[in-house]
């Protein structure tokens, strides 16, 4: 008997309807002129939106370098049996994660009105040299710091649900061989928490890569503020926008396909943990139990 | 830690001495005084309950946990500590990982490492601890394979191999650093019935060629002809020990004659 699909008429209208407006929509892109794509196609490469690009880029890696470094060592400090050491990480997460990362940023930028000499020593002890802050804490260093040190308390969430994910047997299983704790963690935790660390540190690299355009406020010259700073000499505002955008589409695009095979890859291994874990719990061992 | 009320054994002909050994999680004691002595070359297999503390004490021996109180002794030397002018000393991280390195232990969930090949999992700790030449550690390695009936399997991940195989690789991975001790936790209990002969065979095997073995387990059958003793363990003491043929036909404590009926 032939088979009579059911007819979805409620979706079709939508979608016919969702076509109709997207149409327009493009249609009203191209002929209202305020768009001006010629203006767009112009600065597209302009020189300065390129070297602002080029900061954006250099800005995302220096951050996120800074973010997973930070992040791993606080990390690590969190699940350190030393009170001082998981009590200060702690609060360094209530602060970082607490507080909006513009506010953060104007901060640092301004960190010389505060402190306009930084001195590095000890408190009330000997000290080791003298700064001027003005002079060292350049709009440069205030982007990496504000960005890198509010990324550092995100990754270290990232990192520890990483370690977390090891189950506790394989520690006991390094140390009873005999590996200092550093090999334990270097050799055997490490390389299995990544599988874990990995997929999420891509949406992390996303994110940051539009968050560096907040750095735009405290005149740091990445590829927003290249953008504003043509648009204010030539009040042509919405194309300058389109043309940063265009790029954010570019790179973000790039790092999504690039995320897409790396999950992929991490997910076949996940399939595969996912079948052995099944296993393992099959087998009753209470050994391998993961720590909350 | 309590020394000064037991006097000191001869301990260098001994790989275990404990006496007294306590331990509490918290509130919930554990072990409340153990005393177990274990010759050089001798397999002891410990028998008992649930919950009656048999992976605790093992776990003591290679300092996984520490002991609240008594004395514990592998090898003739504290384990993770230092005596020195009649106070202890707890020991250096590193000094512990080098007590333990002499003492191979087996765990009921086998715990290879997931993300290196058999062959990777045995000579990690040689090359990255005793720093053997690499290449050595291959050799020994291999050798070891052949002795658990895996050769074939060098170049396999864990995860493509059945329990009793990876429990044999278990195995070769502790053995690989010349232990003089072996601790085994329910090596068997993980396993499928089919699965358990091929693992008790090279544990069999190792015996023979006169490894100091120390064996928690529910097999009787195997605790009675490898064991040159059996320590039954109960509520965190040593309720009852010696030889297979003395405890398992001439009982002498309710306890351990209620278990072993059970478990008969
Ligand atoms: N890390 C721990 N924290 C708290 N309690 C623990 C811990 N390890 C063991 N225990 C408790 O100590 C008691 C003895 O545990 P142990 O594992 O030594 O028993 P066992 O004789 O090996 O039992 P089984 O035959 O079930 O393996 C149990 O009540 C257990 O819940
Ligand atoms: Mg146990």
């Amino acid at each position: 008997m032939p088979v009579v699909p059911l007819r979805h008429y409620g979706r079709w209208l939508a979608a016919a309807a969702l076509l109709v407006v997207l149409g327009g929509l493009v249609v009203s892109m191209i002929t209202n002129p305020r768009f001006k794509w010629d203006i767009v196609f112009q600065y597209l490469l302009d020189d300065a939106i390129i070297s602002g690009l080029l900061m954006t880029i250099w800005l995302t890696i220096a951050a996120m370098a800074i973010g997973i470094v930070l992040g791993t060592v606080i990390a690590l400090m969190r699940i350190s049996e030393n009170r001082v050491l998981a009590s200060v990480a702690s609060g360094y997460l209530w602060v970082f994660r607490g507080t909006p990362l513009l506010v953060q940023l104007i901060f640092w930028f301004n960190l010389s009105a505060l402190y306009p000499q930084i001195t590095i020593g000890f408190p009330f002890g000997p000290s080791f040299g003298n700064f001027d802050a003005n002079q060292y804490i350049t709009v440069y260093v205030a982007a990496l710091l504000g960005l890198g040190l509010n990324e550092g308390a995100y990754m270290s969430e990232i990192v520890r649900s990483g370690l977390n994910s090891v189950p506790v047997g394989q520690r006991e299983a390094a140390q009873a061989l005999g590996m200092s704790s550093f090999r334990v963690m270097w050799r055997i935790i490490l390389p299995q928490a990544m599988r874990v660390i990995i997929p999420p540190t891509g949406n992390q690299l996303i994110g940051m890569l539009k968050t560096t355009s907040l750095v735009s406020v405290i005149a740091m010259q990445e590829l927003l503020y290249s953008a504003q700073l043509i648009y204010s000499a030539n009040f042509q505002t919405i194309p300058l926008l389109i043309v940063a955008s265009i790029w954010y589409l570019v790179l973000t695009t790039v790092l999504s396909i690039g995320q897409y095979f790396l999950e992929r890859h991490f997910g076949r291994s996940d399939r595969r943990t996912a079948i052995a874990a099944s296993e393992d719990s099959a087998d009753g061992s209470a050994e391998n139990a993961r720590v909350a | 830690m309590l020394v000064s009320s037991h006097p000191s054994p001869p301990a260098q002909h001994f790989a275990v001495v404990a006496r007294g050994v306590e331990k509490s999680f918290g509130s919930l004691r554990v072990l409340k005084g153990v005393d177990l002595i274990v010759e050089y070359g001798k397999v002891a297999c410990i028998l008992g309950p649930s919950g009656s503390g048999k992976s605790t004490f093992l776990r003591c021996m290679n300092h996984l946990e520490r002991i609240d109180k008594g004395l514990l002794q592998v090898g003739g030397q504290l384990v993770g500590y230092r005596q020195h002018a009649g106070k202890l000393y707890e020991m250096k991280q590193s000094e512990v990982a080098r007590q333990r390195a002499d003492i191979g232990m087996v765990f009921q969930s086998f715990n290879l490492f997931p993300h290196m090949t058999v062959l990777q999992n045995i000579i990690e700790a040689p090359v990255g601890v005793k720093r053997l030449d690499k290449q050595q550690a291959i050799d020994e390695a291999m050798e070891l394979l052949a002795k658990v009936g895996l050769t074939a399997k060098a170049a396999s991940y864990p995860r493509t191999l059945s329990g009793g195989q990876q429990q044999r690789v278990a195995i070769a991975r502790a053995l690989a650093m010349k232990p003089k001790l072996m601790l085994f936790d329910e090596p068997t209990s993980a396993l499928d019935p089919e699965l358990v002969g091929e693992v008790l065979n090279v544990m069999r095997e190792l015996a023979s060629d006169g490894m100091t073995m120390i064996v928690v387990t529910h097999e009787l059958g195997f605790a009675r002809e490898v064991g040159d003793m059996v320590v039954f363990m109960d509520g965190g003491v040593v309720v009852e020990q010696g030889s297979p043929s003395e405890l398992f036909t001439n009982t002498k404590s309710n306890r351990a004659k209620a278990f072993l009926s059970k478990v008969l």
